[in-house]
């Protein structure tokens, strides 16, 4: 999808002013998928898990390259193909060339942000091949033409009444749809999809580099289905989707699961290891084939991760394992939904990852789109420091000139006159006197406040004056 | 106890009745109270934004007001935070001294409760209505999840419960201004949601001045308070009475 984070300041004002809906239906449901991830936590001894978990990221991200060179060997010998995608363009022709060789014409394909990052859908439709989003979310957002807003809940910005005008415009569903019958009609669509496709494409949440597993979480199915009835199978997964061990897995499914919903486990695990065997039947002969695809293709994509890794600050944002709980808690993105951030990956990860993936020009102003409140790091599971990577950018984006010259001015004033305390007195005092009268309203920065509130009111008298006249 | 205040800029400029009400409370509870005059802005303005080496400098300025001083107070969770926690790590060479003033400075509930072990103030607020709004730094980067209300209920006041209590009020300094319709949308989610009170008490002026602000342009009309002001009407209306672990006049 097209980069759009530029515009994060007007598509945040539209959105705000101009659709109330998204704000009232992406609140509402980030509310409640964060009381769930703060009861899924309360269960266990979630913050020993969470330096458990930053530990063993840390450690993998430390050792990567032996990592995916074992993760490489042990998928190749369960059979499945193993490619490497230095970007978006030769991710996407990797999956062309092998849908190609294997003749595919239709695609099913599990909800995956990998596969928005690299635009594999317009690819795929543009080669001649139907491609069909079988996660629900995604479904409706397909039939939409929209992108995702949320990593976990694509279309939680749609409210029950937008999705059933649409289902019942285009899948012919009562106006008054129950939920149900919503799901049920979406699902005789999806179904016949499954039966039709040649190739299944999914992401991974993680790839054990030491049995060659790609392990999947999900809720409805679909992506059970998509791994299994397709006769090929094409995962798509960044570099950083890794974990050293089976061991590791156990802990990073219960700590995703309960990060993103609070539940325990996701409602499936699929474990992929490698395509179908074929095995002689009970008499000795013939040639059975186990269920499962023909074909397994593990792409592992760079894309702007390597850079990443070696940035000073950010490469902790590779420790991420796309549970959405950052989006649940934070305010700022509740206001918004995904969109007005302008690309796949939003709310506070997005601010802190895009930059490192996009380069900062491009994702600017997104490190600035936070109140800095903290919520987002007592949220996630990895121990993101993302208050601080936010910190981090703002530095960078100062230093390369990136921020409007006159706040740069203003901040370099602040600091000349915040160690000269004659200075600081007389400046203070008269900015805040200053700032209800008329000619705030000629000041850029105090326009923009009392736009939406009542301009701020000076004490009458400031405190050292109170303090020199003596404190009864 | 000996106590520098460090007012904070808004307190100075805003909030001056609640700086001197942060007095009269220390020293109604037996501290003696200084004010450093040469002190200026505590650098989190330049910190958030990006300005590393500047809010440095100011950093540096603060340690050398607050030398030596046996307990710094600061009215503000988003200040005393920024000293507490930020400091060390941007003082470079002065990481030492950073990490020193730190362990003597505490915002103000967090130094009533934790320092002076305060349960009771007065119960001149018996049978007011507040609503605590949780500044973010006090919150998660101070971890002061109950000492407003501890000190709130210490006054007699009843403390309502509230949805969105704990949520940010969408200050977050020059955020307010650089994405200043998000940030409005942030504060009214705080006041759509808050209960039928008196007063809505915040122990952070940055927090009182968005909602304050937002209330009066949607014509709302909530009274918004420094805890440091509710406080003081605990003792001033109240019996003379306070109760805690420590006498501060030793």
């Amino acid at each position: 999808m097209r980069v759009r984070s530029n515009e994060y300041r007007t598509r945040s004002r539209e959105i705000v002013r101009r659709e109330p809906e998204v704000r009232e239906a992406v609140t509402g449901a980030t509310l409640a998928f964060d009381e769930m991830r703060r009861r899924g936590y309360a269960k266990v001894e979630a913050d020993r898990w969470r330096r458990w978990a930053e530990a063993v990221k840390n450690h993998l991200l430390t050792h990567l390259d032996d990592y995916l060179a074992e993760a490489e060997a042990k998928l190749s010998a369960s059979g499945a193909q193993v490619h490497w995608a230095a970007d978006a363009r030769q991710a996407r022709e990797i999956v062309i060339g092998i849908a190609a060789d294997a003749s595919v014409r239709s695609v099913v394909k599990g909800k995956s942000m990998a596969t928005e990052e690299i635009d594999l859908n317009p690819a795929l439709e543009a080669a001649g091949i139907e491609t069909c989003e079988t996660d629900l979310g995604e479904y409706i957002l397909q039939l939409l033409d929209e992108p995702p807003s949320h990593i976990l809940g694509p279309a939680i910005h749609k409210s029950l009444a937008q999705v059933r005008r649409l289902f019942s415009d285009r899948l012919g569903t009562p106006a008054d749809g129950h939920p149900d019958a919503l799901a049920r009609a979406a699902r005789r669509v999806l179904r016949k999809a499954f039966l039709r496709a040649d190739m299944g494409i999914t992401g991974a949440n993680f790839v054990v580099a030491e049995t060659g597993t790609v392990a999947l979480i999900e809720n409805e199915g679909n992506i059970r289905l998509a791994t299994s009835l397709p006769r090929v199978h094409v995962v798509l997964a960044g570099i950083e989707k890794l974990l050293p061990r089976m061991s590791d897995l156990a802990g990073f499914l219960q700590l995703t699961a309960r990060a993103g919903t609070g539940q325990p486990t996701g409602c499936f695990v699929t474990l992929v290891q490698g395509p179908a065997t074929r095995r002689a039947d009970a008499e000795g002969a013939g040639n059975v084939r186990d269920d499962g695809p023909e074909e397994v293709h593990i792409v592992f994509l760079d894309n702007g991760r390597s850079a990443v890794l070696e940035h000073e600050h950010a490469w902790e944002t590779l420790r991420c394992v796309r549970c959405g709980a950052c989006l649940n808690a934070c305010p700022v993105y509740r206001q918004t939904g995904g969109h007005a951030y302008g690309w796949v990956y939003s709310g506070p990860i997005g601010s802190v990852l895009d930059p490192g993936l996009l380069g900062l020009e491009e994702a600017m102003p997104l490190p600035f789109a936070s109140s800095l409140c903290g919520a987002c790091y007592d949220a996630c599971p990895v121990r993101i420091p993302i208050p601080e990577l936010l910190v981090r950018w703002r530095e960078e984006a100062q230093e390369r000139g990136l921020t409007p010259i006159s706040e740069r001015a203003a901040l370099s004033v602040l600091a000349g006159a915040a160690t000269r305390p004659g200075v600081f007195r007389l400046a203070g005092k008269a900015g805040a006197r200053l700032g209800g009268g008329t000619v705030a309203k000629a000041l850029p920065m105090l326009r923009e406040w009392t736009r939406d509130r009542a301009a701020p009111r000076p004490s009458p008298r400031t405190f050292r004056e109170l303090w020199r006249d003596g404190i009864e | 106890m000996n106590v520098a205040l460090f007012a904070t800029c808004l307190a100075d400029h805003y909030f001056a009745e609640a700086a001197a009400d942060a007095v009269r409370l220390l020293r109604h509870l037996g501290c003696r109270v200084a004010f450093p005059e040469d002190q200026t802005c505590c650098g989190q303005p330049a910190y958030n934004a990006g300005r590393r080496r500047e809010a440095a400098r100011m950093a540096s300025h603060a340690i050398d007001v607050f030398q030596g001083a046996e307990a710094v107070v600061l009215p503000s969770g988003s200040c005393a935070a920024m000293v507490k926690k930020f400091y060390a790590q941007i003082a470079g060479e002065r990481a030492g001294e950073a990490g020193d003033l730190a362990s003597r400075t505490w915002e103000l509930g967090e130094f009533l409760v934790r320092r002076l072990g305060v349960t009771r103030l007065g119960r001149g607020l018996a049978g007011r209505r507040v609503a605590v709004h949780q500044g973010c730094h006090a919150l998660r980067e101070l971890r002061l999840e109950t000492e407003p209300e501890t000190l709130l209920t210490g006054a007699g006041a009843i403390v309502a419960p509230w949805e969105a209590g704990d949520e940010c009020c969408g200050f977050g300094g020059l955020f307010s201004v650089k994405m200043t319709d998000v940030s409005a949308a942030m504060a009214d989610r705080k006041l759509d949601t808050l209960p039928d009170v008196d007063w809505l008490v915040s122990g952070d002026g940055g927090c009182l001045l968005q909602l304050e602000g937002r209330s009066r342009a949607r014509g709302l009309g909530v009274e918004c308070v420094h805890l440091a002001t509710a406080l003081w009407r605990g003792v001033r209306d109240g019996d003379g009475v306070s109760e805690g672990k420590e006498d501060a006049r030793s």
